[in-house]
């Protein structure tokens, strides 16, 4: 059976993990490639690089570090964060990135999803989507929640899918470090409306919401990073307490 | 021993390559016939989207000759699916080394199928050591069915071929190479025969 995947996200600044990281037991918690790996040696099913950095090496530093990650890790990973461009997403793939995920790109210019799906194939591209309710109306939203645009949540899930997106990763910026649950009302209306995988994102703060976003929100995925990066959830204990609610999991 | 994975422009090779390095070999991308005909192994990687694949395969001339290789040769996702008579995606005729023409996953479920799934009905020397429903991971929206040539096969809305093999020719739908532990001891499973 398809397993409910666990994903940790690291959000990365000129090649180093940002946000304090409270792994105890690593050389150096900064270093993105240690902690992915030691992610995936604690049953992680996937990583999530978000790459934050504002330089002009941005992309440089950006595609050195997928390669060290590549080199070192035996689980899948998707790399985000300002891609904007075939080349782009040509470079991380050939350094080992499994898919990459866009958004502002994708909402300002809606053909590269189709190009990107053309060109590399739907199951590696993942488009992000932030939005949060305003008079119950799900507004998607740019630049990490600041910005509103015009476009509906469901509408525009509907739109990339439809334009070649393998997969949603939808952040409710309503629910995003609150640690009050997932958003699973609209993320099982997602579930619903698409035929493409969606990843519950924004939320996370104790084991049961894992639970409640896969039976009540129906995502396919997870993913969440304080709870994980502070140790307030170990993965493996995650991943038992889902199986016990009879979630299926690869443990 | 001399590994060569065949580089011809479609896909992530660069992890093919270091999880072959982390098991302690090493390995070369090339599209030269005469490199690829003296290897020992050889892999036959591939993602993205079937009909241009097959195209940069022809383009080098490298679709007459990986039907006549002898040594053991391992597809892997859509290189598997490439070396099947046909696939769905683009219309196109593959390598003909497995008889089994490759088809889109129905609507019933989630496509593309992305995580990890489990590997059952084990019949080859690549699993090895590997015991029935670990888990292994999978990406992909086409399927070959169950053929006389399945050596393992994944349940996804229906039980499907999730690795084939005809003599020195070998499939797996799934990465290895990003199927952690499980999927080192496959891929070292293929280096060793």
């Amino acid at each position: 059976m398809l397993t409910k995947r666990i994903i940790p996200c690291l959000d990365i600044k000129n090649g180093r993990t940002v946000k304090g990281v409270n792994f105890v037991d690593l050389r150096d918690a900064g270093d993105p490639v240690e902690l992915a790996d030691a992610y995936s040696k604690a049953g992680a099913d996937e990583l999530v690089f978000l790459d934050i950095s504002a330089t002009e090496e941005r992309r440089k530093t950006l595609a050195e570090l997928v390669l060290k990650v590549a080199e070192k890790v035996n689980i899948p990973f998707t790399v985000g964060g300002g891609i904007s461009s075939i080349e782009d997403v040509d470079v991380l793939l050939q350094n080992g990135a499994d898919k990459v995920s866009i958004n502002s790109s994708a909402v300002k210019n809606p053909q590269l999803v189709n190009d990107l799906a053309g060109k590399f194939g739907s199951q590696c591209i993942t488009v992000a989507i932030d939005a949060k309710q305003i008079d119950d109306k799900w507004v998607v939203h740019l630049v990490g929640g600041k910005v509103p645009t015009e476009l509906d949540l469901f509408d525009w899930a509907k739109e990339v899918e439809k334009r070649g997106a393998g997969e949603i990763l939808f952040t409710s910026m309503d629910h995003d470090g609150t640690k009050d649950g997932f958003a699973n009302e609209a993320l099982s209306i997602l579930s619903e409306e698409l035929n493409i995988p969606i990843i519950a994102s924004g939320g996370a703060g104790n084991v049961q919401h894992f639970v409640d976003t896969f039976k009540e929100g129906k995502a396919d995925a997870a993913l969440a990073a304080s709870v994980f990066h502070f140790k307030e959830i170990e993965i493996k204990d995650l991943k038992k307490k889902l199986q016990d609610n009879k979630i299926p999991v690869r443990l | 021993m001399k590994i060569v994975i065949i580089n011809y422009g479609a896909g992530n090779i660069q992890s093919i390559k270091f999880a072959i390095q982390r098991l302690g070999y090493e390995a070369i991308l090339s599209n030269d016939p005469e490199e690829i005909k003296a290897a020992d192994k050889i892999i036959f990687p591939g993602v993205g989207e079937a009909s241009s694949a097959m195209h940069k395969l022809r383009d080098s001339g490298l679709d007459h000759l990986i039907p006549e290789l002898k040594q053991p040769v391992l597809g892997i996702c859509l290189g598997m699916q490439l070396m099947c008579n046909y696939t769905e995606e683009g219309n196109t005729k593959g390598l003909g080394i497995f008889d089994v023409d490759v088809i889109r996953f129905d609507n019933q479920v989630k496509v593309p199928q992305i995580g990890w799934n489990q590997i059952e009905s084990l019949d080859s020397p690549l699993f090895e050591g590997i015991l029935e429903k670990e888990h292994i991971y999978l990406v992909h929206s086409y399927y070959a069915p169950v053929t006389k040539n399945t050596v393992a096969k994944t349940r996804y809305g229906v039980a499907y071929s999730t690795a084939l093999q005809k003599g020195n020719f070998y499939g797996t739908q799934f990465h290895p190479e990003k199927s952690s532990v499980v999927g080192e001891k496959i891929l070292k499973n293929f280096l060793k025969l």
